[in-house]
């Protein structure tokens, strides 16, 4: 590759669309998100990777979208909180924490969800120690930590419910 | 953040050679966990960024007959799941283990934990404590330096301008050999550390007589430090709970750490140094 000086277009693979988007070297995933795909669902706190409020998926794994460089992942496979929706159905996990009434302002939910979907894939039985210990990342200030354990146990007995049946 | 000029090498030589030409314009970027933080507050602004994570085959964890290799660019998550690791030197998967979140587990790699060289730098007193060593590479060939001499000051290394680091080496452990690294921070043992304190010691299984040992502390001291002093207490004695005690009270005299840290005064990380490596001290030598 070239050196990269100014904006350049580069693919983008978000929530299964490619997207073709001029960046320039210095914007994060996550300005790109927001700004230019206008994907908004995925939060700027700080800025600096301590809250987790911008939360992704690249090739899966959670990263924190304000310490990643969109340039640096051109071609790989991202996924924000609104991909997380098949077919107008919302995953268990946003489902569960709807129903545990697992958020209050809301703003740390798209990061806390996007990391337990993580989470789960490696873990999909985890103990509520676990949980705590994956979530501990993401900061919730309005401090509803207890409910947002109790969506993340349900979400993973749902999606092991729906595997068998 | 300020604008600057990307490259992605797909060699070691083709990055160092990016280095030595843009020298001091130029940072190399691997996880961004620390740089991205510090650029975006304007403490650094390259004007040149060489990101080394796409240089295939950097990110290894491999066993030999010489001990363990792990390449620069292994990630912190990397290191807290390999089974082998946990198995054969569970120090540094424990290490991982508590360090960061997931997410910044997931990117942050150990060559840049070990070349941001802050003195808190988690992984760089487990290490110490194996006799690791740092491999270096610039476009006049390679050197490898032991980490007890890697680290110059806070945020200083070894490396010169155009070099690399790009693996870690660490001798076999010794048989009936433990080590832990303690960590001692604030809210939950992902913080960064207050204080940390790694022991590896050597035992004469029969006799309990401490054959051999090495204790380093971190966030203490500009640098990750030994505490020679401390391993001299201990090593070649029979152990003793007032052996350990008195071992605990010379680490926590050798460090010296600088007042007006955000995080505790010079005299409480002492006292924690005393009270962690007691705590560390127990667990291997038990
Ligand atoms: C929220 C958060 C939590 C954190 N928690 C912890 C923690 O618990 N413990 C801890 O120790 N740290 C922690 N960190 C700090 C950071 O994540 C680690 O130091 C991490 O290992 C840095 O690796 P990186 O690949 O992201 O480095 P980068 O940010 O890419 O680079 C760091 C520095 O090293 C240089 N560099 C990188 N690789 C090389 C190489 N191979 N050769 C030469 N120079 C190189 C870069 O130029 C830069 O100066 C945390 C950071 C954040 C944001």
């Amino acid at each position: 590759m070239r050196p990269v000086k100014d904006k350049q277009f580069i693919h983008l693979t978000v929530n299964g669309e490619t997207y073709d988007v001029p960046v320039k070297p210095k914007d994060t995933l996550l300005d790109i998100l927001r700004d230019k795909l206008g994907l908004t669902g995925t939060k700027e706190g700080c800025d600096t990777g301590k809250c987790g409020a911008c939360t992704v998926l690249v090739d899966g794994q959670a990263v924190r979208s304000c310490l990643t460089l969109a340039i640096s992942v051109r071609g790989r496979i991202i996924t924000t909180i609104e991909g997380l929706v098949e077919d107008k159905e919302l995953h268990p996990l946003q489902q569960a924490f709807i129903e545990h009434g697992a958020l209050q302002c809301g703003y740390c939910t798209p990061g806390m969800i996007m990391t337990a979907r993580a989470f789960l894939d490696e873990n999909p039985t985890p103990t509520e120690e676990e949980i705590k210990e994956a979530i501990s990342g993401n900061i919730c200030r309005c401090t509803g930590y207890s409910s947002i354990v109790e969506a993340i146990q349900a979400a993973a007995k749902q999606i092991a419910n729906e595997a068998h049946s | 953040m300020r604008d600057f000029v990307y490259f992605e090498p797909k060699t070691i030589s083709e990055a160092a050679s990016l280095l030595a030409r843009y020298k001091d314009e130029a940072k190399v970027i691997a996880g961004g966990t620390d740089l991205l933080v510090d650029m975006k507050h304007d403490r650094l602004q390259p004007k040149y960024l060489i990101n080394i994570k796409a240089i295939p085959g950097l990110d290894y964890i491999n066993f030999d007959s010489e001990g363990l290799r792990i390449g620069a660019l292994a990630t912190i998550r990397a290191l807290e799941k390999s089974a082998e690791l946990q198995q054969k030197y569970p120090i540094i998967s424990q290490t991982a283990h508590h360090f960061g979140s997931i997410a910044i587990r997931n990117v942050a790699t150990i060559g840049g934990n070990l070349c941001h060289a802050v003195p808190s730098a988690d992984t760089a007193p487990g290490l110490i404590g194996l006799s690791a060593s740092a491999r270096i590479m610039g476009n006049d060939g390679d050197r490898v330096v032991p980490l007890d001499y890697f680290f110059t000051g806070s945020g200083k290394t070894v490396l010169k301008t155009g070099e690399l680091l790009v693996e870690i080496q660490v001798p076999p452990m010794p048989a009936n050999t433990r080590g832990v690294y303690l960590k001692y921070a604030i809210r939950s043992k992902s913080d960064l550390p207050v204080v940390g304190v790694a022991v590896v010691a050597t035992m004469e299984p029969k006799q309990g007589l401490c054959r051999d040992i090495k204790i380093a502390l971190g966030n203490v001291a500009p640098t990750p430090i030994r505490a020679c002093f401390a391993e001299e207490v201990i090593r070649g004695q029979q152990v003793t709970p007032a052996l350990i005690e008195k071992c605990a009270q010379a680490a926590a005299d050798e460090a010296h750490p600088r007042p007006g840290s955000i995080r505790a005064s010079p005299e409480y990380k002492k006292a924690m140094v005393k009270v962690f490596t007691r705590k560390a001290l127990e667990e291997v030598l038990a």
